[in-house]
């Protein structure tokens, strides 16, 4: 429960709410990271990366303060890793949240100081991977501005609830709290699509005021500002061949420009389809678990209600709470480190991506 | 979580406390929240104990309770979700006051509630008597990497300025009638908060460049190496040292029974 949409402000995980295997696994897949961003960061931003990283940290810190309204009452906050990763690159993205939750934890007692690594693995790399893998994929095959607003909405979209899916496979491994596994991951599932539906829509705008005004601080479409020198070239070869429209004829070799015409609509359709693909997948995998669907799992109620249905069921780790017990322990070193080999594939297929793109 | 006025965390003083180094400080809060964590949650003498040493820091730092109390709000969300935990929890079930609790779900809920506040009050305390820059120094000092702890300096130093420019724009949003009500509302709210970035980004820029014109290479020159003496480093560790010794005597008397 990092992340209530009622009280509008994030949760980060307290001391003791973990065993100290998954803290302590957590905690060296949080410093690895942060390593390997460390380096990145400086290719991304070299000297300037203390300064710059420092002020979209206290942006960050700020935005995530900045309430929107989700519906009738209740406001929602950004958790803000996708719109970072978006915004200056996923290396400084990291770092940044990172920093945040570092001043948070330190500063304002926000998150106990043993499950930093916890809360740093969560809540900046695993939304910043996975909003920048989903944001990748997805402006390569929707390009334009479109593009890069519904692949800003995708990514936030999907970064929030599986960032809440990593916290229930962490809690599945080394959680103190004798629940359902299920009972979690539904519970914080449901919510966090729901909240990962306002991440998305406010990433995607703010996403999109910056792109209006200064196009070139978003790291995301770093694409779309360099093709305006060659636009005179191509209008006059456009202009040259009478009767065809300068979208369909010029396609090699200046994707952006004749792919920005039609954008819109190819946008809309694969985002449709992304969002299609991931609602099916994300909620009907929670309905599933839960019968009762997402109005169920969004109050409290309703999570009474599902989690009493297995009140009976089997319980089998009485000693799950125990510290350090050996087969919890392995089990977490191992889903951690399972963790470590997709976020590090991730990482790896994005880098490539990148070098491939530079 | 405050609302940005850190300099509001920071209780001015001279106690024995507020003069110790602050990697020292930092190591004891780290290694105090570590041994509170690995204790098992049945000694509950020993949480006790573990309250008692932060109440005499608190008292040798002179911070007021109804200091601590207030900053306690931050770990609220956790709390109700401790007092759930019973409720909603697994295996065998128990009635008390006529409410059927889960065992387990008893013994979980206070283990996070016990745990987690003492993590918090520790955080608390160390910020309450150590100036946040001072804080980093000593991270710095701790070899955490340094540019970690510039991003995070430089995150401290603007974090009142950017958070100010957002109150600005909220006050400007208000004063021209605009509430924030429903969904319909986000693309303002979105909006201000894209201007936000752009103003931090190019604040950051600027800072660079009058960072340059002073002679920056991409290091921050250490202004005041802080060393701690062997006595300022028993002070702060005899936190640690006596919660570790309560752990041990916990764990003694645990094999007796």
């Amino acid at each position: 429960m990092r992340h209530r949409l009622t009280k509008g402000f994030a949760v980060h995980v307290p001391d003791g709410f973990f065993d100290a295997a998954v803290s302590v696994s957590a905690g060296a897949v949080a410093a690895a990271g942060l390593a390997v961003c460390l380096r990145g960061a400086r290719r991304e931003l070299d000297d300037r990366t203390a300064p710059m990283a420092g002020l979209v940290a206290a942006f960050i810190f700020a935005v995530q303060m900045l309430n929107f309204p989700v519906a009738a009452g209740t406001s929602g906050h950004l958790l803000g890793g996708a719109l970072a990763a978006i915004l200056v690159g996923p290396y400084t993205g990291v770092l940044c949240m990172a920093v945040v939750l570092l001043v948070q934890c330190v500063f304002f007692a926000d998150g106990g100081l043993t499950a930093l690594g916890i809360n740093i693995t969560i809540m900046g790399i695993v939304t910043v991977l996975v909003g920048w893998g989903v944001f990748r994929l997805v402006a390569r095959l929707a390009k334009g501005k479109g593009g890069v607003t519904v692949a800003a909405f995708l990514a936030a979209l999907v970064s929030v609830p599986s960032a809440a899916l990593v916290f229930s496979a962490l809690f599945w491994v080394g959680g103190t709290a004798p629940i359902e596994v299920s009972a979690v991951a539904a519970a914080m599932g449901g919510v966090h699509v729901l909240i990962g539906i306002g991440e998305g829509v406010i990433t995607a705008l703010t996403v999109g005021a910056v792109l209006a005004v200064r196009p070139d601080l978003v790291y995301g479409a770093r694409g779309l500002t360099t093709p305006l020198v060659l636009r005179g070239a191509e209008e006059a070869t456009a202009g040259a061949t009478v009767g065809a429209t300068a979208g369909t004829t010029v396609t090699v070799g200046a994707d952006e420009e004749p792919v920005a015409t039609r954008s819109p609509l190819r946008a809309f359709l694969l985002g449709g389809l992304g969002l299609t693909l991931v609602l099916a997948g994300i909620v009907s995998f929670f309905a599933s678990a839960n019968p009762d669907g997402l109005e169920a799992v969004a109050e409290n109620h309703g999570f009474l209600d599902q989690a009493t249905h297995h009140v009976f069921g089997s319980w089998a780790l009485a000693d799950y709470g125990d510290v350090g017990g050996i087969p919890v322990g392995v089990a977490g070193i191992i889903g951690v480190g399972l963790v470590l080999l997709i976020a590090g594939g991730v990482a790896y297929a994005a880098r490539g991506r990148e070098k491939a793109r530079v | 979580m405050g609302a940005g006025h850190h300099h509001q965390l920071y209780l001015a003083g001279d106690s024995v406390v507020h003069r110790l180094p602050p990697q020292c400080k930092l190591l004891a809060v780290a290694a105090f929240a570590i041994v509170v964590v690995a204790t098992p949650r049945e000694r509950f003498w020993a949480f006790g104990l573990y309250a008692v040493l932060l109440a005499g820091v608190a008292l040798a730092a002179r911070v007021p309770l109804t200091y601590v109390l207030r900053r306690m709000v931050v770990e609220l969300p956790f709390v109700l979700f401790a007092f759930l935990i019973p409720v909603i929890g697994l295996g065998e079930r128990t009635s008390v006051l006529g409410v059927s609790l889960s065992v387990a779900g008893l013994w979980a809920g206070w283990n996070i509630l016990a745990k987690a506040t003492l993590g918090v009050v520790a955080s608390i305390l160390l910020a309450a008597t150590t100036e946040p820059r001072v804080i980093l120094i000593g991270a710095q000092r701790l070899r955490l990497p340094s540019l970690l702890v510039q991003i995070a300096m430089f995150m401290l130093r603007y974090m009142d300025v950017i958070m100010d420019e957002m109150r600005r724009m909220r006050v400007a949003r208000e004063s021209r009638g605009f509430e924030a009500r429903n969904f319909r509302h986000i693309p303002v709210i979105a909006r201000s908060a894209g201007a936000l970035f752009i103003r931090s980004y190019e604040r950051g820029e600027r800072v660079h460049l009058a960072m340059l014109s002073r002679g920056y290479s991409g290091r921050m020159p250490m202004m005041d190496e802080i060393s701690g003496s062997v006595g300022q480093w028993a002070t702060a560790l005899a936190l640690p040292g006596m919660a570790l010794a309560v752990l041990g005597l916990s764990a003694v008397q645990g094999l007796s029974l």
